[in-house]
């Protein structure tokens, strides 16, 4: 009987995981939808508007993950969108050239994750303060280069991605899930996962067992990084237009989706696949709100309370935890 | 209410902590006007004891009566009101305001629009700082103020609330001599001149003998005796008291033939803790590392592994220089550090065991570049078994597991590590007997193997049971060295109070 009992424990042990908080809201939020509004949400044409639309969330959100995950946030998300795209956007007008533009895309976001991690870790100045720092910079970065005025892509070719579908789902999700995939395999089957995971769980342990903590913590925001780099091709390649305004506070849904995926905000705990359906599930928020007709002032309000209400949970879960251990 | 009648009586205090009878039974006078001295080992008592009657703990049976009557304090800010004030070991002040909004912090001087009357805060604040013969001005900021200066706003402040019974623990572990002479002139004004009471708590027998009129001595929890003339007392008399408990946990015995030298520190300095350490390890020999806590012991090892910066020194092993910046490069080099404290700086206590311990070693799960968690699983599992750790799963976080099994975990870590120096910095604190006797075990068998090993503990009988040499520390510096047979506790003890020099 014990034993039975057991595997089935075991069977169930996904339950436990933080990210499963997020299917919860997930399925909540889509019979709700369902039954409040079949005949515009339950369209094939809507749900795969609501996925293209998580797409670039999505891929932001793994990559804050990675940051939360060491016990530390990357507020310069939306504006190293802005700049990413831009660059993509002046690389094709010049060159023409994808491969060219992807990874000039790729380095500008590579770079600044690693000088948002080296000052991190190299200074300790809080990772709050230093993105806070880069969104405002880059910010200045995207409207310097462009000088305020849009960049437009003319080129076919390279807005096949961000417009196209395949088997009837848009490329985007391919993309989003690809990347989900490969970040939930750096973070469960590689050293370079346990030791992000590991330092921010107790960086005082970590150290003394050996984990080089600056390394593994510039990798991390290097990791945000490219996903913003990636988000930010994606971005582009679906509206065809780089404004030096993009992303505007797109760090924040990033947050939100990473906290309701089941990242913890103190760091050591969190998921790729969490994220995903944490950005699925601002999504449906911002997709509701829009079929219910609700204004564009409320939405803000409502995503502002849902991060709040979401890492609120996360902090009296991990409180109701400890009091059962002691 | 004149000076010699009891002012403080302990009544059969007795507290319990899961595991532990932390104190019990404890029954003493504290006379009004007194310095009555507490003195036992670390882990004896004293703070317990201390934490109970200024209300951070709560007594599981006895009472305490304070001038006739039985009181129950809350919490600290309650028996500071009944007139216990307590200086504690690290300094309580905002090093960013003055020494008069310090002391009169959460008890500001108003006037009568509600707002702070700075001119009376400072009149009142000199008043103070006046009464004690001293000279600081009110109007300094803290921070600019020396460890010494400081030590006397917490003096002044807890002064200023008006206490009859003043608790000083270790004032002087980070004071020079003069400065010490200066706190002790003090004490005496206020006991003579005010008929204050003072607890005080210290490890510095000259002092104690210095500044004290009565102790009384704790050991493990139990309350052993009065000292009623410390003036007359004879120092070993003193230690003999402190330290004076039979062998009571088994150690295995082992029987391993010493090699080379295999560990070899040098003349290592570490700014403002330690000072020319020098010591050598060899092969299956497992030294002890001892003295007192504050006296640099764990700061040594944290140096030799690289988590404390070196300000000179050399670290050889086998004979060549390593140079190890970071536990990762000790690591690779082939030395493991057991830290002390196992919830700070062991355990990601929110992983699972099998995570824990493999962190250290996790290249060697590594294939393609994906760690393979079934070859972790086999290693986890056959130290789980080896050092029978009590987990249903190795897949169970490491805070669910008891305070002995975390220890096991930890030690798994760094025996999967096979280096060839291990350092083990205080192996069975907080651990119940049984466990303790394990992890002796496995120290030998890891002997046995030809592992240099390093044992600081702060429990003498530990040190005397399982090390084959012991190097005393003091104040940073290395104050002696005895071999197993000449090595008691009482040697080990004189060494550790600068008692020889």
């Amino acid at each position: 009987m014990a034993t039975e009992k057991n595997t089935l424990r075991q069977r169930l042990s996904f339950t436990n995981d933080p990210w499963f908080s997020a299917v919860v809201p997930l399925i909540v939020l889509f019979a709700a939808m369902s039954i409040i509004k079949p005949d515009t949400f339950l369209t094939s044409s809507n749900i795969m508007n609501v996925l293209r639309q998580s797409s670039t969330y999505a891929i932001m959100a793994v990559g804050m993950s990675f940051a939360i995950i060491t016990g530390g946030i990357d507020l310069s998300q939306g504006s190293v969108l802005a700049v990413v795209a831009i660059v993509v956007g002046i690389v094709i007008r010049d060159t023409e050239s994808i491969f060219l533009a992807v990874a000039a895309g790729i380095a500008v976001g590579a770079a600044v994750g690693v000088l948002n991690g080296a000052v991190v870790a190299f200074l300790g100045v809080p990772a709050f303060i230093m993105t806070l720092g880069t969104m405002r910079a880059m910010r200045g970065v995207a409207l310097l280069i462009t000088n305020g005025t849009p960049i437009d892509i003319k080129m076919r070719a390279f807005r096949v991605v961000g417009v196209e579908s395949l088997f009837g789902i848009p490329i985007p999700v391919y993309l989003f899930v690809a990347v989900a995939l490969a970040a939930q395999f750096i973070l469960s089957q590689t050293a370079t996962g346990r030791y992000i995971f590991a330092l921010g769980s107790n960086e005082e342990a970590a150290k003394i067992s050996g984990v080089r903590i600056s390394a593994n913590r510039i990798k991390a925001y290097l990791i945000s990084g490219v996903c913003v780099a990636i988000a930010a091709i994606l971005y582009i390649s679906r509206l065809g237009s780089a404004q030096p305004i993009a992303g505007e506070s797109y760090e924040l849904e990033s947050v939100a989706a990473a906290v309701i995926g089941g990242t913890s905000i103190v760091g050591g705990e969190g998921s790729a696949i969490g994220s995903i359906i944490g950005a699925v599930v601002v999504a449906l928020i911002r997709n509701g709100m829009v079929l219910l007709q609700i204004s564009t002032y409320w939405q803000s309000i409502v995503i502002g309370m849902v991060i709040v209400v979401s890492v609120s949970i996360d902090i009296l879960r991990k409180r109701i935890e400890a009091s059962r251990v002691s | 209410m004149e000076s010699g009648d009891v002012i403080l009586r302990f009544e059969n205090i007795s507290k319990i902590f899961p595991g532990v009878r932390a104190l019990s039974d404890i029954t003493f006078d504290i006379r009004r006007g007194e310095v009555h001295v507490l003195l036992g080992e670390n882990g004896a008592g004293k703070s317990t004891l201390i934490k109970i009657l200024t209300g951070v703990y709560k007594a599981d049976g006895g009472r305490i009566i304070l001038d006739g009557r039985e009181i129950l304090p809350e919490d600290i800010l309650q028996s500071r009101k009944m007139g216990i004030g307590t200086v504690f070991q690290e300094n309580s002040l905002v090093p960013h305001l003055t020494v008069a909004e310090n002391v009169f912090l959460s008890r500001e001087i108003k006037n009568r629009f509600g707002t702070i009357d700075w001119r009376r805060t400072y009149i009142e604040c000199q008043r103070w700082i006046g009464e004690m013969g001293i000279d600081i001005d009110p109007r300094a900021m803290v921070r600019d103020l020396s460890v010494a200066e400081q030590q006397i706003v917490e003096i002044v402040k807890i002064l200023s609330q008006e206490p009859s019974i003043i608790i000083l623990d270790e004032p002087t572990s980070a004071l020079s001599d003069h400065e010490i002479d200066n706190l002790f002139s003090i004490v005496n004004k206020l006991k003579n001149e005010k008929g204050i009471t003072f607890i005080y708590i210290s490890h510095r027998m000259e002092e104690i003998k210095f500044i004290g009129d009565r102790a009384s001595v704790l050991r493990d929890g139990h309350y052993i005796g009065l000292l009623p003339d410390l003036k007359t007392v004879k120092l070993d008399d003193i230690i003999n008291m402190i330290v004076g408990r039979a062998l009571d946990e088994k150690f295995p015995k082992r029987d391993v033939e010493i090699g080379g030298v295999i560990l070899e520190i040098d003349d290592l300095t570490v700014a403002k803790t330690i000072y020319n350490v020098s010591f050598n390890v060899r092969a299956g020999e497992v030294l002890g590392l001892a003295g007192l806590v504050g006296s640099g012991r764990t700061s040594a090892a944290k140096a030799i592994i690289g988590m404390l910066p070196k300000k000179s020194g050399t670290v050889r092993i086998a004979g060549e220089i390593a140079d190890i910046r970071s536990p990762s490069d000790a690591i690779k080099m082939g030395i493991a550090y057991l830290p002390e404290d196992r919830k700070r700086e062991g355990l990601l206590l929110t992983k699972p065991v099998r995570e824990n311990v493999t962190l250290p070693t996790l290249r060697k799960f590594k294939r393609f570049g994906a760690l393979r968690k079934s070859l972790e699983a086999i290693a986890v599992n056959g130290f789980k078994e080896m050092l029978s750790i009590k987990t249903p799963s190795i897949e169970r976080l490491a805070k669910f597991l008891s305070g002995g099994n975390q220890q096991k975990v930890v030690f798994s870590k760094w025996l999967c590590a096979q280096t060839r120096v291990y350092i083990f910095d205080e192996p069975t604190r907080g651990i119940d007997v049984g466990s303790k006797s394990e992890i002796y075990k496995i120290i030998n068998n890891l002997a046995r193997d030809g592992a240099a090993i390093i044992v600081i503990s702060s429990e003498l009988p530990e040190i005397l049971g399982v090390c084959d040499r012991v190097v005393v520390m003091c104040e940073g510096r290395v104050a002696g060295e005895i071999g197993r047979r000449e090595a008691t506790q009482e040697s080990i003890m004189k060494y550790a109070i600068g008692g020889v020099r």
